[in-house]
């Protein structure tokens, strides 16, 4: 089982993200994505000093994947897309059927992000097709329909053509708008909101009004309130077919946790991230429940 | 214009082409389509009924099988697209790949529509679609401002058609996984947002409290309405304050845009409200049909009656409607 580190989700400020990626050169993880995949408005680096540190990272010996915005609106996004899609090297992660057209008309590989709506072998095997050569499915995905996906990506003979990654560690992203929510969380519009989302490094938590973590937003990106926690079930994902688990970059513990998660997949054990994650895990999604629900599972994946 | 009008029984249906609905969307009575509620929606039977009065009055039928199939169920997808080949319908309202692929291999000459649950926003995510299975037409995503519908719509490869009036989707359709992270059921994974049966009403001492599966999305005080549970339009805590953190309960309505639209070369405006009752439909449709024959045949004087208004926010979900994205400011 190998270890990705998913994008940076939030806006860190470009002298934090240098930082990070400097450090994250040296961790045992095996692929990087890197890229503003939420708000095109957040420029801490500009896409040509993305694609350099790309470049750098993948000099370094780790797979680097640049992945692109989730929601694309503007003529002005859809020209960084293409830049992206340009690089002329490295894998491009598509959020958006806009990149997958770019990089099909150019022949180029690619992986599938969880933000693409993939639920069933059909779609899977046509975005093969096209190019696709790693996936990772929506983070609502039950454990059993992904287990059946690859059932029949088998049985049609183009399972092996295809890498299955899960997202398996972090807030999980739950939905897109046009609306800046942190913004209106400072009384302020979108077009004038002052990158209030500077201010929240792993992202602003909502609550309920009897005090129960509810959600986290991140720009108009709405996470989970929850932080996943899927890393237990490693061992199950790799009986399933699974060939990578994603760890989505929080500001705090992170290098402990993917050391942890990579010592404890070296000697085939369940990692143990007690006290390192802040608040209250869930993995509902995974065994069928509600997403922010979590279920002793024992490790068994059943 | 083309004025696209809800269904979700043939009364309603029926109501939707008397009133002046140009084209009619309805889903059959199955996880295939996003309003997947008891009691809703069309079978074998009656769907040919639907076809027969609707052509016999000049106006169209949509099928939306617009979920995404997962492996367990995928021949009830393949079965509503078979449906509605026998049917005649006019088109169908897609929004899985793999459904899109069996459609037009196996029915080359049906026309298909790109469905909003498609989450298709930008030209090059339109020419996708165009290439890979011959779409004709998309409906857009609610988060486009004016501005941006207007400049897709002057290089879009497809006919477009926009939300117009009713319930207001502030995520990108299609990819909201906000009622599945509280129920586990999402219109993606089972053709419904906040399903009924996951909603509680609970006496609380300053009034009335909504749950869904269990968590508190809002409480009201006793003398005032009280909103359907949907996680988007709930009162939460964040930065220390109170507040419908993602949006108020408010609905939709474009009227004022029509002029504009139509300049863009919009298609076709749709409403919303599958799941609304007949007199909704009877109701918002005429608003909507004189709304439009008053714009073609004064286009430069258009301007909007207060009995539109008056009618549309008496059938509207909660007290306020809102220009929603199209408006840069609600952003």
């Amino acid at each position: 089982m190998k270890i990705s580190l998913g994008p940076v989700l939030y806006y860190w400020p470009r002298e934090l993200l240098l930082d990070f990626y400097a450090r994250a050169a040296g961790w045992p993880v095996d692929t990087i994505y890197l890229g503003e995949t939420v708000c095109s408005k957040r420029r801490a680096l500009r896409t040509a000093e993305w694609i350099e540190l790309a470049r750098e990272i993948s000099r370094s010996g780790k797979q680097a994947v640049l992945s692109t915005l989730s929601l694309i609106e503007a003529e002005s996004e859809l020209s960084t897309l293409a830049r992206l899609c340009d690089n002329g090297e490295l894998l491009v992660e598509a959020n958006d059927m806009a990149a997958v057209h770019l990089l099909n008309e150019k022949h180029l590989p690619f992986a599938g992000g969880h933000a693409l709506n993939i639920y069933n072998s059909r779609s899977l095997n046509y975005l093969q097709r096209q190019g696709m050569i790693r996936w990772t499915p929506p983070v609502e995905l039950p454990r059993a329909t992904l287990a059946a996906v690859l059932g029949e990506a088998a049985e049609l003979g183009f399972g092996e053509r295809l890498e299955t990654e899960v997202f398996a560690f972090g807030h999980m992203p739950l939905a897109y708008s046009a609306r800046c929510f942190t913004a209106r969380a400072s009384n302020l519009q979108k077009d004038s909101c002052e990158f209030e989302c500077l201010k929240y490094p792993d992202g602003l938590p909502v609550y309920t009004q009897d005090d129960k973590r509810l959600l986290t937003l991140n720009g108009i990106q709405s996470q989970s309130g929850q932080v996943l926690n899927l890393l237990t079930e490693w061992q199950d994902m790799q009986q399933l077919g699974v060939r990578l688990v994603r760890i989505s970059p929080l500001s705090k513990h992170l290098e402990t946790i993917i050391e942890h998660t990579h010592t404890a997949i070296h000697e085939g054990r369940m990692p143990e991230l007690t006290g390192l994650i802040d608040g209250e895990s869930c993995n509902g999604y995974w065994f069928g429940q509600a997403g922010h629900q979590w279920v002793e599972s024992m490790g068994s994946g059943s | 214009m083309e004025l696209v009008a809800p269904a979700g029984n043939l009364p309603s249906l029926k109501a939707a082409v008397d009133h002046g609905a140009d084209a009619v969307y309805i889903g059959m009575r199955d996880d295939t389509n996003a309003r997947h509620f008891p009691g809703l929606n069309f079978d074998a039977g009656n769907l040919a009924k639907a076809v027969f009065y609707a052509h016999v009055n000049g106006a169209k039928v949509f099928l939306a099988i617009n979920t995404y199939p997962q492996p367990q169920g995928w021949q009830r997808w393949t079965r509503a697209v078979d449906l509605a080949a026998d049917a005649g319908l006019d088109a169908l309202i897609v929004a899985d790949i793999g459904v899109m692929e069996y459609a037009q291999a196996r029915y080359p000459g049906m026309r298909l529509h790109l469905s909003v649950q498609a989450s298709a926003t930008n030209r090059n995510a339109l020419s996708w679609y165009r290439q890979a299975f011959g779409i004709r037409r998309a409906v857009l995503p609610r988060v486009l401002s004016l501005n941006q519908v207007v400049r897709l719509a002057a290089n879009s490869p497809v006919d477009l058609e926009v939300f117009a009036f009713g319930s207001l989707c502030i995520m990108v359709e299609g990819r909201c996984q906000l009622s599945s992270y509280a129920t586990g059921k999402s219109p993606n994974l089972s053709g419904a947002c906040s399903p009924a049966e996951f909603v509680t009403w609970q006496k609380h001492p300053s009034g009335l409290e909504s749950r869904l599966n269990g968590l508190l999305v809002d409480r009201f005080p006793a003398d005032s309405a009280a909103g359907y549970p949907v996680i988007c339009k709930g009162r939460f805590r964040a930065a220390g304050a109170v507040y419908h953190v993602l949006e108020e309960p408010t609905s939709l309505n474009t009227i004022a845009l029509l002029p504009a639209l139509a300049r863009a070369g919009i298609k076709a405006i749709k409403i919303e409200g599958r799941q609304r009752g007949t007199a909704y439909v009877a109701q918002v449709t005429s608003v909507w049909r004189a709304a439009l024959d008053a714009l073609h045949k004064h286009s430069d004087a258009f301007a909007v009656q207060h009995e539109w208004l008056h009618s549309l926010a008496s059938v509207a979900e909660g007290a306020q409607t809102t220009l929603g994205a199209y408006q840069r400011a609600w952003q």
